[in-house]
């Protein structure tokens, strides 16, 4: 019997390993080892074991703390503008209107079209002699804005341009939020002589709060993670303005190869998401439930 | 009363038209002016940086920018860029599909702890494994080689999901009933499942696809030999020693997003589906 169960097993992971493998040796484990590796100081060669230095390190580290306070910035600047802009549009596009899915396709070209490219083209729209925007700033009448040559502005400048790209795949996920709600849940509203806001505070925002949380969440998390933009636009400058995070790891990591000290921050940076993760998950199964 | 009403209601639905337009044109722009400033000279852009239109469509951009000064040149990028997202993409197709049948039509114990391991390796975040897998890479002799482009990314655990998903929904009396009749589980997998499994197979393998076109950080740190480039690297690469250029750097831009843009077009609606089925995004 125990011999016939092993057999099932071994069967069947000779389906599951192969790929089984993968995920774990480069998507799993390497966090361990990264744990492992944050007690350690040095690059490829030597390493040398130093305790929980390079946490300690970090704590004092102005440089780690301020790239925590620009990601937190740039996390605030984006996550509440898409998600309000992406639910309206949505609302929009719900409202059994002719030409949807072009409308669907146009709004979601952004998402699919390579960051690295599309920086390219908002940092010439913002550039400070010739770019678009200031043309149109200077053609109202206001001041031109050095936009990613100010500290004050660069990373508004990048929030605006993320805002754009990642604005269709929110609404693409709240359409059909909407588009599950029940529609008796509106005709009865109707008879009952609710209005359309009415119908939008009392039944739309509760019936959508689960696909709210959870675009939230995903994009709080991938918002965390920003990287490319601020690569291709900025290097994180103007002096350290948008030097995010995972733009601070990169620096230390592959510019200066600390490798032990940047394990550390990679770790922190796990910690967080992974912590942001599980909150999801308990509040997703208690709390965020249809009111009605 | 009939009148009024579908009279408001044309109103409305003007007005939603009219904002969902102006949103269109704020989306679209970006594109149409990367477009235009592609086609114009460095000295049309200095002379007059408005002008919506450039005064003639001449390609000399496109021809410089392929080139990539003294580098390797787009024409490698693009060739390291299909050759690494085909080959990633087949590789998700067959490893995770082997996966996803093993956990809907097989029994065997331990399965649903299992699954949730390698479901719960969505939850670490991709940049907090950068530094481990750049050591791994380079205790495998593996940095500056298609392997450490490619290997890596043949199987995901947000495929395999995607995929058992599916093949639960196929009926488990057809994988029995072929055994019956004296086919191997794997002429199983082959003749009946995969061909009945095209839907899914199409959407995993768009998002492996998009997601290793697009990929920037990861091939930036594990490859530095210049003829091992991807496109968002050499792009990357190339803004740097253009700086200014915009002329230049616009048509490098046009050339290295219309393929994606092109191909979009014609798998949008399944795309979307997927998108919003899966709720994800690359």
């Amino acid at each position: 019997m125990k011999n016939k169960k092993l057999k099932k097993l071994l069967s069947a992971l000779c389906y599951i390993m192969p790929g089984a493998m993968i995920i774990l040796t480069f998507h799993f484990i390497p966090i361990f080892y990264s744990l492992y590796y944050s007690f350690f100081k040095g690059g490829l060669g030597k390493k040398t074991f130093v305790g929980i230095t390079n946490y300690s390190e970090l704590i004092t580290d102005a440089d780690f703390w301020l790239s925590l306070k620009n990601t937190v910035f740039y996390v605030i600047g984006t996550v509440p503008t898409t998600i309000v802009l992406s639910l309206i549009i949505a609302l929009l596009l719900n409202s059994k209107i002719k030409g949807l899915s072009i409308y669907r396709t146009i709004y979601y070209l952004p998402v699919i079209t390579s960051i690295n490219a599309v920086s390219l083209v908002w940092k010439w729209l913002y550039n400070t002699h010739n770019g678009l925007l200031n043309s149109m700033l200077e053609f109202i009448g206001l001041n031109p804005i050095s936009w990613l040559f100010d500290k004050n502005w660069a990373m508004i400048a990048i929030i605006i341009m993320s805002i754009w790209k990642g604005l269709g795949y929110n609404v693409i996920i709240f359409l059909a939020g909407l588009q599950g709600i029940p529609k008796q849940l509106y005709e009865s509203a109707e008879i009952d002589g609710a209005g359309l806001w009415h119908q939008f505070r009392n039944i739309t925002i509760p019936m959508i709060s689960p696909v709210t949380f959870f675009v939230f969440v995903m994009s709080t998390i991938s918002s965390f993670q920003v990287f490319a933009q601020v690569y291709m636009m900025t290097q994180g400058g103007p002096g350290k303005a948008t030097t995010v995070i995972v733009y601070h790891l990169y620096d230390k990591a592959f510019q200066k190869f600390e490798l032990g000290g940047s394990s550390a921050i990679a770790f922190v940076l796990f910690l967080i998401i992974f912590a942001m993760t599980m909150f999801q998950r308990k509040i997703a199964e208690k709390k965020v439930h249809y009111s009605n | 009363m009939f009148k009024k009403k579908s009279n408001r209601e044309k109103f409305f639905k003007t007005i939603v038209h009219i904002l969902l337009i102006i949103g269109a044109f704020v989306m679209l722009f970006p594109f149409f002016w990367m477009v235009s400033t592609s086609f114009k000279t460095q000295s049309e852009i200095n002379d007059n940086p408005t002008a919506l239109f450039p005064n003639e469509y001449n390609f000399n951009n496109y021809r410089q920018a392929w080139k990539a000064g003294s580098s390797a040149g787009f024409g490698r990028y693009f060739f390291n860029t299909i050759f690494v997202a085909t080959i990633t993409t087949m590789g998700q197709l067959i490893l995770s599909s082997l996966a996803a049948f093993a956990f809907a039509f097989l029994d065997f114990p331990h399965k649903e702890r299992i699954f949730l391991l390698l479901l719960g390796t969505m939850m670490i975040p991709q940049q907090a494994l950068l530094v481990p897998d750049y050591i791994i890479l380079h205790k495998l002799g593996w940095l500056d080689t298609y392997l450490a482009l490619i290997v890596p990314w043949v199987c995901s655990a947000f495929s395999i999901f995607l995929m058992r998903q599916f093949f639960r929904g196929i009926p488990k009396e057809l994988f029995e009933a072929s055994r019956i009749d004296g086919s191997s589980t794997l002429g199983f997998y082959f003749r009946i499942l995969i061909p009945l499994s095209l839907p899914v197979m199409l959407t995993a393998g768009m998002f492996s696809f998009l997601g290793s076109w697009n990929s920037f950080i990861w091939p930036l740190i594990v490859t530095s030999a210049d003829e091992l480039r991807v496109i968002q690297v050499g792009l990357a690469n190339f803004a740097q020693a253009e700086g200014t250029q915009w002329g230049l750097l616009m048509a490098a831009s046009t050339f290295c997003t219309v393929p994606l843009i092109v191909g979009y077009f014609f798998v949008q609606k399944k795309f979307i589906q997927g998108i919003a089925t899966s709720g994800m995004k690359d």
